[in-house]
């Protein structure tokens, strides 16, 4: 694979704030790739690193096996989607579209062509006279989109672009984005604080701590077996339970007081066994509730202690054991559910494989 | 990028002086020892500032000023208080167009307005005096006090009112215990700057004043003078420390204007 | 609705009324009062109230008037310019460039300006003057050997002491329609290939237009009726239409020619603005 854009070991500070600490990230040709992270964490700052906004303390950005030291966002081959659009008020659709075009020799025939090749690719067929104050704010967003595309960068870089979207709007442009991105083959580099957003767009995702990138994987790589604790409760829900554990050739055996004898295979455990103190993830959705009446061997049994209902699931919190922390439980309201009481004492079913073990 | 940036800097030094020129030679000529108003300078002295305390006529012009001054910025804040709380707080036909015209002082030519309105009074047979030097002013401040009061009241959010309301407050009480504190600093500001303005007032006293003349056409009257320049300096070095007072008053409330609303949000 | 409507009217006008009216007897009525005025005659001190276009013919075809109208708009229009062309650079350093000290440029910008009007005229006769500060600079510096007159009591002057006056009321309008460009439209159009000659007059020009024009018309309008300063550093040559209206209500006793003189200069300046404002209209546009 081709490795489009590379960041060597990049920092950044304002004043005293280290916004990017000594980031390293490798960002293949033609994919979706996403920088997730919760607020401050320094995803913007990194992506204006990549377009030349920002001048890097130390380290290196390559793209396209170029350094772009010294090198001004005018003269980059990249583009950026601003996360308020940043649409020209002086300029109408076409004019803001065809702003970048400046340069490029070519005739009014040829950009008419681009314009509106473009604003169909965008979905904003025949809106070309249109004044940048009339437009809403999906119609804003698709003409910055369009504006930066018909540049054709090698890197599309976009800061949060949907947060400014109501909700049903915000998931059609996901789609729609994503779709963008098969058809035009561009890299796309999309900052979000939005879990389900990276998860949903991306074929890579970077998550970012504190101005340091903590895990880059795919994202289902990202919510199975994530690399810390913070990336695990970053991106959904997770149960954890603080066991002691032995090493084994090719795993750790953890005898544990809820989840009985188990045993987890090496690369579902990140980190190095010291003192023997392993904290187990589970996620809600891989503990199910079995009915009272069946068999019950080899079963945890715990005490519904809260219920809550979000339609498609419902979230339950159980204390297995006197003094152990209530593990969150979620169960798809399907046809056919059980209806279970505050109160009342059920048993539970684990997904051993779906076990990850955090070591210090 | 870095080069063109210094051109600036420098260039904005150097504009900077070009402004400066005038208001640094006041206090330098209001110190120095000679009668004629040139370099070189011949020595230091507080002589101007000590003849200035045995000036009636200027005593006198004084008085008048202070009297013009508080009565127009105290007439031009009541009324810049009106009309900005309707303009921010309604909506309705005549709005723009009423207010536009009100601010119209704002870009006349003085002398238009001293003309017309001297016109007027002489033809109603009115004698010319200090109320009518208070009117002229309160006519040319009322736009700047709008304009703040403006910027004091669109601070002020309605939610604020309608709490007030409905905890049982009526409009009255309304009015005195919420917005009144809330816009204080405003029109603190207002009349600091409706003060100031008036102070340096010029043509319309020029054209309005009967025999009691305020300071202003009191300075104009003694640039006929040569020998009393330097009075008149030292005279303009106090009214340059004052003005600066007032207005950094007025600057410290604008800014506690705009305070309050970060408080409030 | 309707209902609603009507209080909100009702309610606004009640507030309104008060300054509106106030306005109209002090500023709508005089106007009118001196539009009248320049339509009658005067003959030492009696009035004579028959319509007549008199004073208006013979302000536009007595040489004196048409010298002193045209020589009034040519200083006003030139002060204008430099003033606002000095004023844009400044106004952009400090909105670009001032960083955390934004607050104290302004403020060491209107320093000066609080002097007094009238003192601050009188002072550039002594910068101006033969013996003057300007003078005795350029001679210590050697760079004339004989002090320059062509900058004292004449339309030179004028200009200089007006360019000097006027500044902050170019530089404080320009600097808010620059402070209020978004800045991530800069860097759009940085992104989008302008290098900076191109991102000025793209983007930040256009976008400060409305700066631009306000501070022209903030300037221009009441420089053509100053008074002052052609008084002081005029001299003759540098006299303005001020100074003659001045002249003709008091000295003259010709009340109705001053009226007819303050209407001419008040027709051919809305004209010149809003000539001005429609031409620039494409970029005043509320964004
Ligand atoms: N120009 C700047 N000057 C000073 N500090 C800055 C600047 N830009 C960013 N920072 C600081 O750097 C840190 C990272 O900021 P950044 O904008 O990259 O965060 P982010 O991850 O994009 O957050 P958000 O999701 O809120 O947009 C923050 O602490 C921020 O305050
Ligand atoms: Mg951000």
């Amino acid at each position: 694979m081709n490795n489009l854009v590379q960041v060597q070991n990049v920092s950044k500070s304002f004043g005293e704030v280290n916004a990017v600490k000594g980031v390293s990230l490798e960002i293949d040709q033609g994919k979706f790739f996403s920088l997730l992270g919760p607020s401050g964490c320094g995803k913007t700052t990194l992506l204006r690193l990549i377009a030349g906004f920002e001048i890097p303390n130390s380290g290196k950005i390559l793209i396209d096996n170029k350094s772009m030291d010294g090198v001004e966002p005018n003269l980059r081959p990249t583009n950026m989607v601003f996360q308020n659009y940043a649409i020209f008020p002086h300029l109408n659709v076409e004019q803001n579209v065809s702003y970048g075009l400046r340069k490029k020799n070519l005739s009014k025939a040829e950009k008419d062509e681009m314009i509106s090749q473009v604003l169909e690719l965008v979905g904003l067929t025949g809106l070309n006279q249109r004044s940048a104050n009339a437009l809403s704010g999906g119609q804003k967003q698709r003409v910055a989109l369009a504006r930066a595309l018909i540049l054709k960068p090698k890197v599309l870089l976009l800061d949060e672009p949907l947060s400014a979207l109501d909700k049903k709007l915000r998931e059609q442009m996901q789609l729609e984005l994503r779709h963008l991105q098969r058809a035009v083959g561009i890299t796309f580099i999309l900052v979000t604080h939005d879990q389900e957003e990276a998860l949903t767009m991306s074929d890579k995702v970077a998550v970012m701590f504190d101005g340091e990138v903590e895990q880059v994987d795919s994202p289902r790589k990202l919510y199975e077996r994530p690399a810390s604790q913070r990336v695990a409760s970053f991106i959904g829900d997770m149960n954890f339970i603080n066991e002691k554990a032995l090493e084994t050739k090719d795993g750790l055996k953890v005898k544990s007081k809820i989840l009985g004898d188990i045993f987890i295979p090496k690369n579902q455990v990140s980190g190095k066994l010291s003192n023997n103190k392993i904290i187990i993830g589970i996620r809600p959705e891989m503990i199910s509730i079995i009915t009272k009446n069946s068999d019950s061997k080899g079963l945890i049994s715990g005490k519904i202690t809260d219920i809550s209902y979000f339609g498609v699931t419902t979230y339950y919190k159980i204390e297995c054991g006197s003094n152990a922390k209530a593990l969150s439980v979620s169960a798809q309201n399907s046809f056919g559910q059980m209806d279970y009481k505050i109160g009342e004492t059920v048993k539970l079913k684990m997904d051993v494989n779906s076990l990850v073990g955090f070591l210090d | 990028m870095t080069r063109s940036s210094k051109y600036l800097k420098f260039f904005a030094f150097t504009y900077l002086i070009f402004l400066y020129a005038p208001a640094l030679l006041l206090p330098i000529f209001s110190f120095n020892s000679s009668q004629i108003i040139a370099f070189p300078l011949t020595g230091f002295t507080f002589h101007w500032f000590e003849t200035l305390l045995h000036q009636s006529t200027l005593h006198e012009a004084l008085r008048n000023s202070l009297i013009v001054a508080v009565s127009s910025s105290v007439l031009a804040t009541i009324l810049g208080i009106l009309a900005s709380r309707s303009a921010t707080r309604y909506d309705f036909t005549g709005k723009q167009i009423s207010l536009t015209f009100i601010l119209a002082p704002l870009v006349l030519p003085e002398i238009i307005v001293g003309v017309a309105l001297l016109i007027v009074l002489m033809q109603l047979g009115l004698s010319l005096n200090l109320w009518s030097v208070v009117l002229g002013h309160t006519l040319l401040i009322m736009p700047f006090s709008i304009l703040i009061m403006n910027s004091a009241f669109n601070n002020l959010d309605i939610s604020l009112e309608e709490a007030s309301m409905d905890l049982g407050e009526n409009q009255f009480g309304t009015f005195y215990r919420i917005i009144l504190p809330l816009v204080f600093p405003g029109i603190m500001a207002s009349l600091l700057i409706g003060f100031t303005l008036s102070l340096d007032e010029f043509i319309i006293a020029f054209f309005l004043t009967g025999t009691d003349t305020t300071l202003p056409v009191y300075i104009w009257a003694q640039f006929r003078f040569p020998k009393k320049l330097p009075t008149t300096m030292a005279l303009g070095t106090l009214l340059l420390v004052t003005s600066f007072i007032l207005l950094s008053l007025s600057e410290y409330f604008r800014r506690r204007a705009v305070n309050s609303r970060s408080s409030v949000l | 609705m309707i209902f609603a409507i009507r209080t909100e009217t009702k309610k606004g006008w009640r507030l309104l009324s008060i300054p509106f009216i106030f306005s109209l007897l002090l500023l709508a009525a005089p106007l009118t009062m001196m539009f009248l005025l320049s339509f009658w005659t005067q003959d030492y001190l009696v009035l004579d109230k028959t319509f007549t276009l008199n004073n208006y013919i013979e302000a536009a075809t007595q040489p004196v008037y048409q010298l002193l109208f045209q020589r009034s708009l040519i200083i006003s229009l030139t002060v204008t310019f430099f003033t606002v062309l000095l004023a844009y650079p400044m106004a952009y350093f400090i909105s670009f460039h001032g960083g955390e000290r934004k607050a104290l440029w302004l403020f060491l910008i209107t320093i000066p300006f609080w002097t007094s009007y009238l003192l601050r005229m009188f002072l550039w006769k002594v910068i101006l003057g033969y013996n003057g500060v300007f003078n005795s600079l350029l001679l210590w510096l050697e760079m004339i050997t004989e002090p320059v007159t062509f900058i004292l009591y004449n339309a030179n002057a004028v200009v200089i002491a007006l360019t000097h006056g006027w500044a902050p009321f170019a530089i404080l309008p320009i600097f808010v329609s620059l402070e209020k460009i978004d800045r991530s439209l800069l860097e759009a159009s940085r992104d989008l290939g302008d290098g900076p000659f191109h991102q000025f007059f793209r983007v930040i020009l256009p976008l400060s237009a409305p700066g631009v024009v306000g501070a022209a018309l903030i300037i221009f309008i009441p420089t053509v009726g100053d008074y002052i300063t052609p008084k002081l550093v005029g001299g003759t040559d540098g006299l303005m239409i001020a100074n003659m209206i001045q002249v003709q209500f008091s000295k003259a006793n010709n009340a109705p020619l001053a009226a007819a003189l303050s209407a001419s200069s008040l027709m051919i300046v809305a004209f010149i603005s809003i000539v001005f404002v429609l031409f620039n209209k494409k970029y005043l546009r509320r964004y």
